[in-house]
């Protein structure tokens, strides 16, 4: 479909010249080239520090664990279909809804996310790499390694089967003997360490590889949203780490933290779990608002209403996210002042969020907009994340909150916000940024059907949970009795299942075949307003063959910016200031080595250790790492490391 | 429009005046980190206000010496390590590796008097006896572990300095440790506070 032009887009074409002198000058393209590409080895290929394929690939494992999440979840509606079925046993259905929340919560919608962060960061912001470059490479091996020790237990007969909530006493010693928790905790104490550093990398790289030019009120929304989940990843992630801390040492050694008849309580499990659980709902949702806050304006042909008050919201919510934990506990019997608190601030949520999806409609009301499949995918998201939200104030009024709490009605919310929210953002995501990734196009009509069967689906899986738990339905049980008027319900969602699948199939084929057979795209053909696509698709190995200046915040549309200097005789990025983008310096930036790599191993080492409790493994992983982070920092050459402080 | 070209040697002459990446991102450690342990501090504070006495019946209340001499040690180091960042701004590389040293010896000094506190502990109470056992033991404990990663740093930095790496120029990697340190030693404070001075209040 052509665009309808606009204002703005005129502007834009006037602008072109300005981005095509962003083009490397005669001799350097060869020059950095040199300096940037991976080389052609297999070893270079596993142990690349480009954040453009590790990105990629992080997407990529991701919609692995999506998959099988996927069929988790398909093989549990399947047995729900009908009432008294046996296609599972109790046993098998707890793990199944256990490795389903874990695997879609932990490995797939935080990892996707993230993944698109760190191959876009750079590419927005103007800069050749991530602040660490290594780093990345490790987070994503720990990623990678951390799900490979999650599904292992599937290989033993022993996944975890407490939920992806895991409460105690369910996980406690005396009530699951087996390996089942120690996989859950170990598992995602070292995937922990992945989504940390990851978060750092991103933090660093925001506030200090910045364009000249590029203030804070400039920064595309996207990074707003990045930045404030970063933020709030290094927050509350210690919260998890405390609580499988307690967990195992209690399971263990017998520490006491949980059990009280040495003085603990299990509600500490809940309120360590939520505290980071509660914040970790916006950690997936944040970014997906800042991918919408980026797609609307593109396919709405104007710029984003209300920018920085949307950035503010998005900070917000971040903050507001750490307030509300208890609003998950309002059934454990926890004071009443506690409770009445908890519930006002669960509500105050939803204002940051009303801000942003008044902000998308009024950007739409105000432009013209093309209904693009990018596009539909982010109509979809508002639709579904407003029922999500009103079904989440609905949860935040204590009464209803009792009647609601552990049946269906709270998965269908859960799904409508995480499913209907995120999943349908990463989707957008994925149309709007492909031709970016691969320089080609994928399938417009084929992407239609994809998102209509998918949104058909949806709606048909998920609504008649609504009803399913105001009939009394509980979760995470395996079957039902007939009768009870569930039947119906219970058959819509399956078969609504069932047709989401299709619809996601559809979009995997569409990738797959337009990977090689999909138009050429160019440059830029959303005809868009951020820095990534002033060059070309896929972007060359060293990003922007002249780091760009940015005087504007559409800087494609209003000619906002310039070319800046080459910085071709190393791999050299530029600093500048965290707030106004000041060029404060050059940085050299480290290529790969083989010990990020090394150390993910031996990390994955020192776990199996813990989880066999083999002292001697344990004292191994541990020195091997230690050496292996020495010499990953060692320095090559002083020059690359030892610059003015 | 800003559209200066602005060649290539005017960027790489351009002075840094702020602290470099890995500054920023041991700032950040230091940020999760301090969650971790304040995350552990309010576990202690929510069962230890939930208990009916503190230290639970036939525990006495923790004796203050050991702890005091544990402070003022790890305090000195901290001292000592900002000493060790000044004298590498001037340039002074001898100073430096003198400091780094004493740093680093404090820092062990300061594993044995927690090896010394556990010693006299484990008379009163295990971890498997009750809560406070548990919750003394893992928060000492992961501090220590905190201390020893970084009389890990301390020495490979101090390896460093006796290789030549650091000048008045270039000193990221000495402000990287000292940052850490001394957030290791805030955190000994609080952990002072909440475990030794706290149960002399009730």
């Amino acid at each position: 479909m052509a665009p309808r032009t606009a204002g703005h887009i005129d502007r834009r074409f006037a602008a072109e010249d300005a981005t095509a002198a962003l083009d490397a000058k005669p001799g350097s393209a060869e020059r950095l080239d040199a300096l940037w590409e991976t080389p052609h080895t297999w070893l270079a290929w596993l142990t690349t520090v480009d954040h453009k394929a590790l990105g990629i690939r992080y997407i990529v494992t991701a919609c692995v664990f999506l998959v099988l999440g996927g069929l988790e979840a398909a093989v549990m509606r399947l047995q729900l279909a009908r009432p008294e079925a046996h296609l599972l046993s109790p046993e098998a259905y707890n793990r199944l809804f256990t490795m389903h929340g874990t695997t879609m919560m932990f490995l797939f919608i935080q990892p996707v996310l993230s993944g698109f962060s760190f191959y876009l960061t750079p590419l927005l912001i103007g800069a050749r790499e991530l602040a660490f470059p290594r780093l990345n490479t490790f987070s994503y091996y720990v990623f990678l390694l951390a799900g490979v020790f999650l599904y292992a237990a599937f290989i033993i007969g022993q996944a975890p089967d407490a939920g992806w909530f895991n409460y105690t006493p369910l996980a406690s010693l005396p009530f699951d003997t087996g390996h089942n928790i120690d996989f859950y905790a170990i598992g995602l104490l070292f995937l922990g360490v992945a989504t940390t550093v990851g978060s750092i990398n991103l933090v660093v790289t925001i506030l200090r590889l910045r364009a000249p030019g590029m203030s804070l009120d400039r920064m595309p929304l996207f990074l707003w949203s990045s930045l404030t989940t970063s933020v709030a990843v290094i927050a509350s992630m210690p919260a998890l780490t405390v609580a499988l801390l307690f967990l195992e040492l209690e399971r263990r050694w017998h520490f006491v933290f949980l059990d009280p008849r040495w003085g603990g309580t299990p509600l500490l499990w809940q309120h360590l779990f939520w505290v980071f659980g509660h914040p970790w709902v916006y950690i997936v949702f944040l970014p997906a608002t800042g991918m919408l806050s980026m797609i609307i304006p593109v396919f709405s042909r104007r710029p984003m209403v209300g920018h920085n008050i949307v950035a503010l919201a998005t900070v917000a919510t971040g903050l507001a996210g750490f307030g509300v934990w208890v609003h998950h506990m309002f059934v454990t019997g926890i004071p009443q002042v506690s409770v009445g608190f908890f519930s006002a601030g669960s509500m105050i949520v939803s204002i940051p969020s009303a801000v942003q999806i008044a902000a998308w409609f009024t950007t739409m009301w105000y432009g013209r907009v093309v209904f693009q499949t990018p596009m539909l995918f982010a109509l979809g998201f508002i639709l579904q994340f407003v029922i999500g939200g009103i079904s989440g104030v609905m949860t935040a009024v204590v009464p209803f909150d009792w009647q609601a709490h552990d049946t269906y009605f709270v998965v269908a919310h859960l799904h409508y916000v995480l499913a209907g929210g995120s999943l349908f953002a990463m989707f957008a995501a994925i149309y709007y940024w492909f031709p970016k990734m691969t320089g080609r196009l994928l399938n417009e009509r084929l992407g239609r059907v994809s998102f209509w069967v998918m949104f058909a689906g949806f709606n048909l899986a998920f609504f008649p949970m609504h009803i399913a738990g105001l009939l009394g339905m509980a979760r995470r049980v395996y079957t039902y009795l007939p009768g009870l008027g569930l039947d119906g319900v219970n058959l819509a969602s399956t078969i609504g299942a069932v047709v989401f699948i299709g619809g996601t199939v559809l979009t995997l084929v569409n990738l797959l075949q337009s990977l090689h057979h999909g138009a050429a795209s160019g440059r830029d053909p959303w005809h868009a307003n951020t820095l990534e696509w002033s060059i070309v698709s896929p972007p060359e190995p060293f990003n922007f063959a002249q780091i760009p200046i940015v005087s504007s915040r559409e800087p494609l549309w209003d000619g906002g910016v310039a070319a800046g200097p080459t910085l071709d005789q190393g791999r050299f990025t530029l600093l500048t200031t965290p707030l106004d983008a000041h060029p404060d310096g050059v940085v050299e930036l480290p290529g790969q080595n083989v010990w990020p790599l090394i150390i993910s191993l031996t990390l994955l080492g020192l776990c199996t250790a813990l989880l066999v409790r083999s002292p001697l493994g344990i004292a191994a992983g541990a020195v091997t790492s230690i050496i292996a982070a020495a010499r990953w920092m060692w320095p090559v050459h002083l020059r690359t490391l030892e610059t003015d402080a | 429009m800003t559209a200066v070209p602005i060649d290539d040697d005017a960027f790489l002459r351009i002075a840094r005046t702020g602290r470099d990446t890995g500054w920023w991102a041991m700032a950040c450690v230091c940020g999760t980190e301090a969650s971790f342990f304040a995350y552990l501090i309010t576990a202690y504070a929510y069962l230890a206000t939930r208990a009916p006495t503190w230290p639970p019946p036939g525990i006495p209340r923790p004796s203050l010496l050991i702890p005091v001499i544990m402070t003022v040690t790890l305090v000195s180091s901290s001292v000592v390590m900002a000493a060790a960042e000044r004298a590498i701004r001037r340039g002074d590389v001898r100073a430096l590796r003198h400091r780094l040293a004493l740093s680093l010896l404090l820092g062990v000094v300061f594993v044995g008097l927690l090896a010394a506190e556990w010693a006299g502990k484990v008379a009163e109470v295990l971890p498997q006896t009750h809560v406070y056992g548990s919750l003394f033991y893992v928060m000492t404990g992961m501090h220590g572990l905190h201390v020893l990663a970084g009389l890990l740093m301390i020495g490979y930095t101090l390896v460093r300095a006796l290789r030549g790496h650091f000048s008045a120029r270039g000193f990221g990697g000495v402000s990287v440790v000292a940052l850490y340190w001394h957030f290791v030693d805030v955190v000994w404070l609080a952990l002072f506070t909440t475990l030794y001075l706290t149960p002399r209040f009730t």
